[in-house]
């Protein structure tokens, strides 16, 4: 009796299922077990260099969900992870000990920060109604200095020039049952703040992909994505432009905020400066969701994992002076008046030159690639 | 008075800057139908070309005799306006058909490249540009009129006029603008669009050089070297919103309210409100533009988008 193939769609049930094929619910497994596993086995640096990709995950599905499958392209992403980063400075106990702001606990200050941000959100979404494409972008750029402007004059929410520090712990305590995720203890071993780090970061991975996907397989993603092949058209067949419009801004800012809680646990101590909460940040996440593959979600992830790891994987692993072999170029110097580059200048033009070259020759990004990989194996011997 | 009469000359200063760099924007949307967030590189790049001719080479006794002046801009110009074609023909040329979405990133992408390559070669130089006016004033009444803000001006002026001279009466101009209106029209009446596309791109880098000139030149608004010159040259953004996205006369009439409205809150807001604080102004620009888009959104001389299915 023959069976039907994984990859055959024969009702919109089966179009609708999430992991469709043995293979797929076997890979669900293997991640989960190396989610659970992973942190416990490796060693800081690596730990260091994850769990950034994994906040940089976050704040890119969410972004995808509004430039991917909405079609609205945005520049203010690093806004919104200045607003997660501070509202954790200020709700979490970051400053405390000098007497400002409050001391809650992890899901407290998360739920705040998602709340304000799609609050935000929803806010920058009503003008945004009005404007498209090249326009969008403009606006949003406004956005990221007049917020950079705005937490470097709000000193009791930012700690103004000076910065705040972020809290120094993010406890969860449910009664029977209490974790710190920056002093975790895993199976009797206590982990370093890093390695707890990739647990939460890498578990709100999980759980924003999986509520981006049920967004966008149903219909409410169906309306998103009409809206971006064609505004005019989606709104004569009843699509409601300003429901679906605003509602992903408001979804994709609560996600960038809840991003930015993260990186703020990441980092520590956050300065709203230029080169922290600039417009180079908000332009990481387009080269995340550039390279990973514009409109998927597990591009999303992939792209986090090759570029976002990206400045970490320069500083801790490229040598600090460094010439090009045989040729005995300079590549990287760490001296600033010698010639090479620095370590953050490689970093940039790594960035700069991914997206151009993701976008000329591969602009359906990582995915597309294995999507490739995917198609070849499937149809061999015939593949062409 | 005094202090908004020289206000004002500094705000229109500013502005004439701005209003160049919009018009290599609008130049190149017109044409090609890209928003180039790249001009801002190519105003940084152009003004440390300026300086490596000026300081490193030193040609006719750098920057302060005319001589000098003229031929480190002219070739800053000459490099710049070939990099801008170059990068149009090599990576753009490409992109065409493509989502708009994916032809800004990539114009992002050059945008990000040019500011790690100058702090590289150039390692954030002391001095700014050098120029015949350095920072000597002309007294109007009891104002002091900086030299080179009426420098930037006159600058400012001829290159728009030449613009407007260009469009209106050569060939090259008038294949620019049946470009805008129509590619294939264009093509079909013999104008080769590929050349068009290739000389806007050569032009904007052009405007773009003169305009890093008089911002990092002397005691321009932006004095000094450094890479935040592209920063600024973001600002001409809400210029060209303000003027609208494809009209020129917008972007000098947008660049000089811009301007003037930037430094007469830099001047004015910090006794007014304390609290808000001189860097107030570096947003103004911004928080005009947020406002003109929700009133017309394609500016005061655009041409409204019609939307078809």
């Amino acid at each position: 009796m023959a069976r039907p193939t994984g990859s055959m769609i024969r009702s919109y049930a089966d179009d609708l299922r999430l992991f469709p094929t043995a293979a797929k619910r076997i890979g669900l497994v293997v991640l989960l077990a190396a989610y659970l596993l992973v942190p416990y086995l490796i060693n800081d640096t690596w730990a260091s260099v994850l769990s950034l990709a994994g906040v940089v995950a976050i704040g890119a599905i969410g972004l995808n969900l509004l430039t991917g499958y909405t079609g609205q392209p945005s520049l203010g992403t690093a806004a919104f992870i200045g607003l997660g980063a501070f509202v954790a400075g200020y709700y979490g106990g970051g400053r405390f000990a000098d007497g400002i702001g409050y001391d809650f606990n992890l899901f407290v200050y998360l739920l705040i920060a998602i709340v304000a941000g799609g609050a935000v959100g929803v806010l920058i979404g009503l003008p945004a109604l009005r404007l498209r494409g090249n326009y969008l972008v403009i606006v949003t750029l406004g956005l990221v200095f007049v917020a950079l402007y705005v937490w470097k004059k709000w000193t009791t929410f930012t700690g103004g020039n000076e910065g705040s520090a972020m809290p120094v712990k993010a406890d969860l305590n449910l009664g029977f049952w209490s974790i710190d995720f920056l002093k975790p203890t895993v199976f009797g071993k206590e982990l370093g703040s890093k390695q707890g780090l990739m647990y939460l970061a890498w578990g709100f991975v999980i759980v924003t992909a999986l509520l981006v996907k049920n967004i966008v397989r149903t219909r409410p993603g169906r309306a998103l994505q009409a809206v971006r092949d064609r505004d005019v058209a989606a709104e004569v067949v009843g699509v409601s432009l300003f429901r679906y419009k605003v509602s992903a801004f408001a979804i994709s800012s609560a996600i960038a905020a809840l991003a930015g809680v993260l990186y703020g646990l990441y980092l520590g101590y956050l300065t709203p400066d230029e080169t922290s909460l600039g417009l180079v940040l908000s332009i990481q996440f387009l080269a995340v969701i550039v390279v990973g593959g514009i409109g998927t979600i597990y591009g999303s992830v992939l792209g986090a994992l090759f570029v976002g790891a990206l400045p970490t994987l320069i500083r801790e692993f490229v040598p600090d002076n460094w010439n090009l072999p045989i040729l005995g170029w300079p590549i990287v110097t760490s001296d600033a008046s010698a010639t090479g580059f620095s370590k953050g200048a490689l970093a940039t033009i790594i960035y700069a030159l991914l997206i151009i070259v993701f976008l000329v020759f591969e602009p359906r990004g990582l995915a597309g690639i294995w999507r490739r990989i995917q198609a070849y194996f499937r149809t061999w011997p015939f593949s062409y | 008075m005094t202090k908004f009469f020289s206000l004002l000359a500094d705000g229109v200063a500013l502005g004439a800057v701005y209003a160049l760099v919009a018009l290599g924007f609008v130049v190149i949307f017109r044409a090609t139908g890209v928003i180039n967030f790249a001009q801002g590189g190519l105003v940084i790049f152009g003004a440390f070309l300026v300086y490596q001719a000026q300081n490193t080479w030193d040609w006719f006794g750098g920057g302060s005799t005319w001589p000098g002046f003229i031929a480190s801009a002219l070739f800053a110009i000459v490099c710049v306006a070939a990099i801008g074609a170059a990068f149009e023909s090599l990576v753009l040329r490409r992109m065409i058909g493509q989502p708009i979405f994916a032809i800004i990133l990539i114009t992002i992408g050059l945008f990000l490249l040019v500011e790690p390559i100058t702090t590289t070669i150039w390692h954030n130089p002391p001095g700014g540009i050098e120029t015949p006016w350095g920072t000597q004033t002309v007294s109007v009444g009891d104002v002091n009129i900086l030299q080179v803000n009426i420098a930037t001006v006159v600058l400012g002026a001829l290159v728009m006029g030449g613009f407007f001279l260009l469009f209106q009466y050569t060939k090259v101009g008038v294949g620019m603008r049946a470009t805008a209106v129509d590619q294939e029209a264009a093509l079909a009446q013999g104008i080769s669009v590929r050349r068009i596309f290739a000389l806007s791109w050569a032009i904007a880098g052009a405007v773009a050089v003169v305009a890093g000139m008089m911002l990092a030149g002397g005691a321009g608004p932006a004095p000094g070297l450094s890479v935040s010159l592209g920063l600024i040259a973001l600002r001409a953004f809400p210029a060209i919103i303000l003027g609208g996205l494809d009209s020129p006369v917008g972007a000098v009439v947008g660049g000089l309210i811009i301007g003037v409205a930037e430094v007469m809150a830099k001047g004015y807001i910090p006794d007014l409100i304390p609290a808000l604080g001189p860097e107030f102004g570096d947003i103004v620009p911004y928080l005009i533009m947020l406002l003109v888009l929700l009133v017309r959104p394609f500016g005061l001389f655009g041409t409204p988008e019609v939307r078809r299915v």
